[in-house]
């Protein structure tokens, strides 16, 4: 606005935000998106059993949490399974993306219409394949100690948590600039060294955005995770889901608000990370 | 020589990019492939470079094949159009990438870059990242990454196309300074030819795949092979015509398009009454006003080599003016007058009858 030597009580042809009937109405989408969220946090600290009606501000929720083997160990469980795919799931997204970009060969086009079909497919019915599949067709053996007990959730995980980092390693690689490579192989790399010198910090932020995005997605899933589970292969959101058949208790509230708070602080990290890193890049 | 092409041919799918082409690069060389867009010269640099296989024919460098060498093992080094610094590596580091990748010592390698930095005049800007840099710095950038390889050859992908005007005109001289100074030869691709004439010492016109003529700038301009340099190299007035007269201190040309036949200095090498074109530059023609005596022809054929016309349009430039003439039958002749001396009027106006005439030197005659 100074740029113009306008008055800031002036209102310009744009600036919307000022005008009350935007501001009403933009409060009000807040007002319904984060209520429910708000008063999840807000009855954590609930100091009642029942959660319907505010007793008075306690934290004892979250040290009863912190003292619940079975839940503790269900968080460890879904951190475990959480690392394990997404690492997995970015040396496969990574590959995949760069094999797409990069070669032709035969059966592409179906790959390439393939390797998205986890994303658009119901969940439920991924989880229903999943089921099946481990039940019957490759069944995970059972009784195995901690943690390859968890592998058949590790596999589900990765099979939907891959195709997003490959869509986000691809659009990154859309502004590769090939001459970069070359250069490098010009200068005396091999193929593999050019891609690893060169490619690689390129892609570099789409890596990590696309492994936190693997990370939360997979911390968060419940359905498909779900089918998949067996009684001591429990995840954090199943056992909240079967914490909330006994009793909503202002114990799940806390559960679920730990949940969230990681995921958010996760995102806000691979935002943070993709922005500044992409920012760095630009220009050349 | 340092570099030669064998019957050179590339095709991609059906498309034909490079044609059959046979080249020696001498060493030392500032050697430049010209032409326009689409004929073949940046395919010529890529398979000299080793990042496109030619579909045909060899390519020696020093006297080695280079088939199935790939471009990491070859004496060549590049500078891209987009100069393809990496945007990760500071100035210095993009520098040592190439030695570092040779596993040159540090301090060995800490030195060449410093040198090469130094022969670019990047010296003070070794930590900079390259998003701090102009345009023209990060060309330095690729012209030091690529020098301190101490490559047999340095390869130039249209070196100054991303610069600006005034940029491109002082870099032009520094590439040249810069080649003298290594010595190493220098293989550039351009389609300015104002580039090619200003840089190289031998140039090649490429169109359409094939080499047109390989020859020294002066000579591509002066004594082009066919109208294709011709008309490419600077600008030309070209006439239809036959030749008349063949002899071996004279010719003479007679052409639909001049009421004057065209009287050259010398013998054309081709059968006489054939058809031919007939070229002369704007610079060559002088033009005198139409109340001025007419001028006199040559000797040998008095009646020859002056002609008349009305001036259309005029573009001063400073230095040279350009006019657009028409003759009586409605030929378009191109002139370039010098300013010589300051006036307040220095164009002539349009509608001036002027006497157009030239020396028997000025024409040349082309046969295909």
């Amino acid at each position: 606005m100074a740029l113009f030597g306008r008055k800031s009580s002036e209102k310009g042809p744009l600036d919307y935000a000022g005008r009350w009937s935007l501001r009403l109405w933009v409060a009000g989408v807040m007002l319904f998106l984060y209520l429910p969220l708000a008063s999840l946090v807000l009855f954590s600290f609930n100091n009642s059993k029942r959660t319907i009606r505010w007793e008075g501000f306690t934290t004892d929720w979250y040290g009863k949490m912190a003292n619940d083997d079975a839940l503790i160990s269900a968080f460890a469980n879904s951190l475990t399974i959480a690392a394990i795919s997404t690492v997995v799931s970015v040396v496969l997204g990574a590959m995949s993306a760069i094999a797409l970009w990069r070669f032709r060969f035969p059966g592409k086009g179906l790959f390439d219409g393939v390797i998205t079909l986890p994303i658009v497919v119901p969940e439920i019915c991924m989880g229903v394949a999943m089921l099946v599949f481990f039940g019957t067709i490759a069944p995970w053996p059972r009784d195995l100690v901690w943690p390859l007990d968890l592998g058949a959730i590790t596999i589900a995980h990765v099979t939907f948590s891959f195709p997003f980092v490959t869509v986000v390693v691809r659009a990154r690689l859309a502004s590769f600039n090939r001459e970069m490579e070359e250069a490098a192989r010009d200068l005396g790399a091999s193929e593999l060294r050019a891609m690893w010198d060169v490619l690689l910090p390129h892609v570099r932020p789409a890596l990590i955005s696309g492994a936190l995005l693997a990370f939360t997605l997979s911390l968060d899933d419940f359905v498909i995770t779900f089918f998949t589970a067996g009684p001591n292969t429990v995840t954090f959101p199943v056992k909240i889901y079967s914490m909330v058949r006994f009793s909503v208790t202002p114990e799940v509230n806390a559960a679920s608000t730990v949940l969230m708070a990681i995921t958010i602080a996760l995102t806000l990290i691979g935002m943070k990370l993709q922005g500044t890193d992409i920012a760095k890049s630009e220009g050349v | 020589m340092l570099i030669r092409f064998e019957n050179v041919t590339k095709r991609f799918g059906s498309f034909i990019a490079v044609d059959n082409v046979s080249l020696d690069i001498e060493m030392g060389e500032f050697f430049s492939l010209l032409g326009p867009s689409g004929c073949g010269k940046t395919t010529l640099l890529r398979m000299l470079a080793g990042l496109e296989v030619p579909s045909e024919g060899r390519i020696l460098i020093d006297g080695v094949d280079m088939a199935g060498v790939p471009p990491n093992r070859r004496p060549v080094n590049m500078v891209f159009q987009s100069y393809a610094v990496f945007p990760h590596m500071s100035v210095a580091e993009n520098v040592a990438y190439g030695l570092k990748i040779e596993r040159v010592a540090k301090p060995e390698r800490d030195a060449r870059v410093a040198e090469a930095l130094d022969l670019v005049k990047l010296g003070e800007f070794a930590h900079r990242r390259p998003d701090q840099l102009s345009g023209g710095q990060r060309q330095r950038v690729a012209l030091a990454r690529a020098l301190v390889k101490r490559p047999k050859v340095l390869l130039l992908d249209e070196p100054l196309s991303a610069l600006d005007a005034k940029l491109r005109d002082a870099m032009r001289g520094e590439l040249a300074a810069i080649q003298r100074e290594v010595g190493v030869t220098f293989v550039m691709v351009t389609h300015d030819q104002d580039e090619a004439l200003a840089m190289a010492s031998r140039c090649a016109l490429m169109n359409r795949g094939t080499l047109q003529q390989v020859a020294s700038p002066g000579d591509l301009y002066e004594y082009p092979a066919n109208r294709f340099v011709a008309d490419f190299i600077g600008t030309i007035n070209l006439f239809e015509g036959t030749l008349t007269t063949d002899e071996a201190d004279h010719a003479a040309v007679t052409t639909p398009a001049l009421d004057t036949p065209v009287h050259v200095g010398h013998g054309v090498t081709g059968a006489p009454a054939a058809q031919v074109w007939v070229g002369i530059r704007p610079e060559k023609i002088t033009m005198t006003p139409a109340t001025h005596p007419r001028p006199a022809g040559p000797a040998a054929m008095p009646q020859a080599n002056v002609t008349h016309g009305t001036i259309m349009t005029s573009a001063y430039l400073g230095a040279v003016t350009l006019y657009d003439i028409h003759t009586q039958s409605g030929t378009l002749i191109k002139v370039t007058a010098p300013n010589g001396v300051r006036t307040a009027s220095p164009a002539l106006p349009a509608g001036t009858h002027v006497w157009l005439h030239w020396e028997p030197d000025a024409p040349v005659v082309l046969l295909g």
